[in-house]
């Protein structure tokens, strides 16, 4: 297990119940001066815990949203998913690993589901790409999409980037016309649409998933225009800021549930999804299952129109012209 | 990403006043002309041909018919919603902005006749923060296609922008999501949307609806592209190829349909209009 700077007192507490739960065990029921030790330690930890989590900063809530342990877009697909048929290729230049999709069961029906994935191992990181996709993944993405309509599927996206790529072959292949075509694609979609942020939702590589009759947002994600470490790079020309822009960015799910970005965030487990992995899988399936039931209620021209009118409903202004 | 990649743009180049008359200095080739020859020529060099860059007024000027020029959504202007503070805060930004140009935001609206024929004109501000897309440039562009396809009319709109605009966060992004699924409607009405891409257009501007036109055309060695060149550095580590991301670059990779000097704009606009309206 990884873990963060500020969650090291609890980490540390929680390893030493384990070891002596093990000395326990070892010696059977003869010491009840170590189980009481113990209950007293459990007691430590449930509070320490309550507290940490009820007062963390911007900064440990991204932290939170990229910590290594979260549980990733396939981690998600496992749990709640079944009978899950992969998907390779934008059938014009390669297969983006940063981007999987496919279709898959929820409940015994058929969706389509897409997402971001970054890596756990380093290997994977690499072969990833760290979640951030080319040109080729949104293309991809698209292609299912796109079948999905076709069949009649819903379309479940997972929103987990800290953007889409920056590089030569990305710019060279139209990073920029394949993010706009994915957006416009979902735009006119008959089928439902959810999309879940997950993790970090990095600017236009996460909203190219994220034209959704319903977005909802995991607890501790972020959903940011920037990194905070671009957005403190370009302001203060020092991307080690990136906690002070972080601030500024107003980027937590709580935000963004105030902006009127997301429709509903979805609490996790004490602590973040990656400390409890099944029981935050179970509150996400919960979530899809109840918005999905009002999706199935609508006609095609109706969710088109809603999602039209959600989206066109965003951005604050004035009019001085009255 | 950054979206609000600080890229250097050419400003006018450099006015001297020399004896009798100003003269500017091209910085491209070195040539010392008259201020005057620069204006008359587009703010293209009479030497080199370097475009420098042209206000939205002359664009308006340029493309519509004397006198059809009609504003819309002039008032709008933009909140603050997240209280965004840098080194001077957003509402400082905007109204030194506003100051500097005489406008609210970075996107002028409206609709003019070209060659006699309607159309709606979007041109973008660069001079105002970056020419970078909040709330009310997303509203504005999303309300010129809906314009559109209410009075029948193609959209034509000049992109000059450093991409979303940061102050505004997330509000920001979202106006991809709703500039473009309203060009969406726009197309499934049958009407032409000119994309017109200007020096420069990165970012969530690029990513959005730009790239989208039924028809893209950029200025000659404007830099169009996702990521700004800075970043893209960082990330790979090594230097950009000459000429990257620069207009001549897409027209070869096949994301931008040609590329049109200046004096050829108006033309090569109205001549693709009535190819798929006449
Ligand atoms: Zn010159």
């Amino acid at each position: 297990m990884a873990h963060l700077e500020f969650e090291k007192p609890l980490v540390e507490l929680e390893q030493r119940i384990r070891d002596l739960k093990s000395v326990s065990d070892e010696m059977g029921d003869l010491d009840a001066g170590i189980a009481d030790q113990i209950r007293e330690l459990e007691a430590r930890a449930d509070r320490i815990q309550r507290e940490l989590y009820e007062e963390l900063s911007v900064w440990h809530k991204v932290q939170l949203s990229r910590h290594p342990d979260r549980p990733y877009f396939l981690d998600y697909l496992d749990a709640v998913f079944e009978d899950f048929v992969e998907l390779h290729g934008d059938r014009a230049y390669a297969d983006d690993a940063a981007l999987v999709a496919g279709f898959a069961r929820f409940d015994g029906r058929t969706v389509a589901v897409i997402g971001h994935q970054k890596g756990r191992s380093t290997k994977e990181k690499v072969k990833r790409n760290f979640g951030m996709a080319h040109p080729e993944g949104y293309r991809k993405a698209c292609r299912v999409m796109e079948l999905a309509e076709r069949f009649g599927r819903p379309v479940l996206t997972f929103i987990d980037t800290p953007g889409a790529y920056p590089g030569l072959g990305a710019e060279e292949r139209g990073q920029s016309e394949a993010i706009g075509h994915s957006l416009l694609v979902m735009s006119r979609l008959g089928v439902p649409i959810i999309a879940t942020v997950i993790g970090e939702g990095g600017s236009g590589g996460a909203l190219a998933l994220g034209v959704a009759n319903r977005v909802l947002m995991l607890q501790y994600s972020t959903y940011s225009v920037i990194t905070p470490e671009g957005c403190a790079s370009i302001l203060w020309r020092d991307g080690a800021r990136g906690p002070d822009a972080a601030e500024q960015l107003k980027l937590l799910a709580g935000h963004a549930k105030n902006n009127g970005i997301v429709d509903e965030l979805v609490s996790e487990p004490t602590g973040g999804a990656h400390r409890d992995p099944a029981d935050a899988a179970e509150r996400l399936a919960e979530a899809l299952r109840r918005h999905l039931a009002e999706l199935d209620a609508m006609t095609p021209e109706q969710r088109i129109e809603q999602r039209y009118a959600k989206f066109r409903a965003m951005g604050p202004f004035v009019d001085a012209a009255g | 990403m950054a979206w609000f990649t600080k890229t250097k743009v050419s400003e006018p180049s450099q006015k001297k006043t020399l004896g009798e008359g100003v003269f500017r200095r091209c910085d491209t080739c070195g040539a010392t002309l008259k201020a005057e020859e620069f204006e008359a020529n587009l703010e293209v060099c009479p030497g080199c041909g370097h475009h420098y860059r042209l206000s939205a007024e002359a664009w308006i000027e340029l493309l519509l018919d004397p006198g059809s020029w009609v504003e819309h959504d002039a008032g709008l202007q933009a909140t603050d919603p997240l209280g965004f503070v840098d080194s001077k805060p957003y509402r400082q930004r905007l109204e030194a902005s506003r100051k500097k140009t005489g406008h609210q935001d970075a996107l002028l609206a409206g609709d003019g006749t070209l060659n006699g024929r309607p159309i709606q004109l979007g041109v973008f501000l660069f001079r105002f923060m970056g020419g970078s897309m909040g709330s009310v440039v997303g509203e504005k562009i999303t309300r010129l296609f809906e314009r559109g396809l209410e009075k029948n009319q193609p959209v034509v709109l000049l992109s000059a922008s450093g991409g979303a605009r940061m102050q505004e966060g997330a509000l920001s992004l979202m106006q991809m999501a709703k500039t473009v699924a309203a060009l969406g409607r726009l197309r499934d009405a049958g009407l032409p949307f000119i994309s017109v891409l200007l020096h420069p257009t990165t970012g969530g501007v690029a990513a959005s609806y730009a790239l989208l036109g039924d028809v893209n055309i950029a200025e000659p060695r404007a830099l169009i592209g996702f990521a700004g060149p800075r970043v893209i550095e960082q990330t790979i580590r090594q230097k950009l190829p000459e000429g990257f991301q620069r207009a001549e670059f897409l027209l070869e990779h096949g994301m931008v349909d040609r590329i049109a000097h200046r004096h050829e704009m108006r033309a090569t606009i109205a001549r693709l209009l009535s190819h798929f309206l006449d």
